[in-house]
């Protein structure tokens, strides 16, 4: 299982959890794990397409996916993911 | 027997070796294949020194010429070049360096006023008033800062984006810390809600102009700080002139808007931008620094829609949140203003206040950036400032 760590603004949306844990052998199907269980976030993550939306990034151990294989990233059991939106409040 | 000033010094030069401030010159830019390179040692008094010496010297007064002179120069043999004013008193030091076991030293002939007529370079160190070494005097003993890094604050500007919950904190401390022209874009007053967490005002301010609220508490604070106020709101249209001829600018504004005009025009100029923003528990700090790491645009290309980012009238915040984050920008401003340490650039920091955690995240330049990237960049280097046309930004 790869850890998931949820950005405070989609906390509410995920039970309230810091982190959560989904399967998969690549980035994309790991969020679609984690989508699976909580298909609201959907729209906050994904384009209609299935791509990551541009305000969302993802790092997979500190390292953006964007600057790996995007979503087709293998990940392994002990990989963290972080998914960042950006925030504006100062 | 007595002996007169003149006779003393000329039985004392006799048994000294002079060299002339050209051959001196020679000595203490070569670099001798065994031993240590020569050192220059200004024996002349502190005010002397003080209205200029030879560059690299090492200043030790003739007055504590024996007490000082072991922890300026351990080493023994070390080839010396003592001089004053004229080369008379260097003349003398040269034999109280050699009583103490000094080997090689030297006393150059004509002393300063000589070296600086044949033109040859010297520099004005630092000098601080009084009352600035007492202030800063934590400062001064930090190799790090110095009186040079001090001068270098107290001669530069700095731009706040907002004097709210993240300006308030770094406004304060770099006030303290004597960046000598502080500027403030904010065309807001000053709240009741705004006191849990936006530290530079105070309840009689209630209701007056932030500028004006965080310019009076900086003046209490330190003198030496000169306020720049600007009572408008940034927009892609006065952004230009408003960073104009600043050093370096600290965001702490709270709109995507801002935070994207601010971006483009800082690449522009070649401003470097503190960033930092917050969120209830949490808070993401970076520095970008135009051309050297990514910018805004290369890590969010696009703002959310506002249901996921809502501000902190609309989501709160901890007051302290914006407190750490605001310190930690200003910790990165003063930084990159003595250009010290490792700045942030390049690197995103996440602060999860109820974790008390740290994680950091890589960024990079994205090449099709349309503020840095490849095309942006070419275009940047042949237009001036202000010239391009605003990029843009929908928001959702």
């Amino acid at each position: 299982m790869t850890t998931i760590r949820i950005p405070p603004v989609l906390r509410a949306q995920v039970g309230d959890a810091k982190q959560v844990e989904a399967q998969g052998e690549t980035v994309g199907e790991v969020l679609q794990h984690l989508l699976s269980q909580h298909p609201v976030l959907s729209d906050q993550l994904l384009t209609p397409e299935g791509q990551l939306n541009r305000f969302v990034n993802v790092y997979l151990n500190g390292q953006d996916i964007r600057y790996l294989g995007e979503l087709d990233t293998p990940v392994g059991e002990r990989d963290t993911l972080i998914v960042l939106p950006a925030m504006a409040g100062g | 027997m007595t002996k007169t000033y003149a006779e003393l010094l000329r039985e004392t030069r006799a048994g000294v070796r002079e060299l002339a401030p050209q051959e001196a010159s020679q000595l203490a830019d070569s670099k001798p294949a065994h031993g240590r390179p020569a050192r220059y040692i200004d024996v002349r008094e502190t005010s002397e020194w003080q209205e200029g010496h030879i560059v690299g010297a090492v200043h030790v007064p003739r007055g504590h010429l024996e007490s000082r002179i072991e922890a300026a120069v351990p080493d023994r043999d070390t080839p010396l070049i003592l001089y004053c004013a004229a080369g008379n008193r260097s003349v003398l030091a040269a034999r109280q360096l050699a009583d103490l076991g000094y080997t090689d030293v030297l006393s150059m002939s004509g002393g300063f006023q000589q070296w600086k007529s044949e033109g040859r370079p010297w520099k004005a160190p630092v000098v601080l008033s009084p009352e600035q070494q007492r202030r800063y005097s934590r400062h001064l003993l930090i190799p790090e800062v110095g009186s040079e890094g001090q001068k270098r604050l107290l001669d530069a500007s700095v731009l706040f984006i907002g004097a709210g919950g993240l300006g308030s904190p770094a406004l304060l401390y770099l006030a303290a810390a004597g960046v000598g022209r502080l500027g403030i874009v904010d065309f807001d007053v000053v709240e009741l809600s705004n006191l849990q967490r936006q530290v530079v005002h105070s309840s009689d301010r209630i209701g007056r102009r932030k500028t004006e609220s965080a310019a009076e508490t900086i003046r209490g604070l330190n003198p030496d700080v000169t306020v720049v106020q600007h009572d408008e709101m940034l927009t892609e249209d006065n952004v230009a002139r408003l960073i104009d001829g600043y050093d370096l600018v600290v965001d702490g504004t709270d709109t995507f808007e801002t935070r994207y005009a601010l971006n483009d025009a800082a690449v522009r100029a070649g401003t470097p931008v503190v960033h930092a923003s917050v969120f209830r528990f949490e808070g993401q700090l970076t520095v970008f620094a135009p051309f050297d790491g990514p910018c805004y645009r290369c890590l969010y290309p696009t703002p959310p829609p506002p249901e996921l980012a809502p501000g902190c009238s609309v989501a709160g915040v901890l007051g302290v949140v914006p407190g750490v984050m605001g310190l930690l920008q200003a910790t990165e401003a003063v930084k990159v203003l003595l250009g010290i340490g490792d700045p942030l650039v390049g690197r995103l920091l996440i602060y999860d206040a109820l974790d008390a955690s740290f994680q950091e995240v890589q960024l990079r330049r994205d090449p099709d950036c349309p503020a840095c990237g490849t095309v942006a960049a070419a275009t940047v280097a042949d237009a001036p400032a202000d010239s391009s046309q605003p990029l843009e930004t929908t928001l959702s």
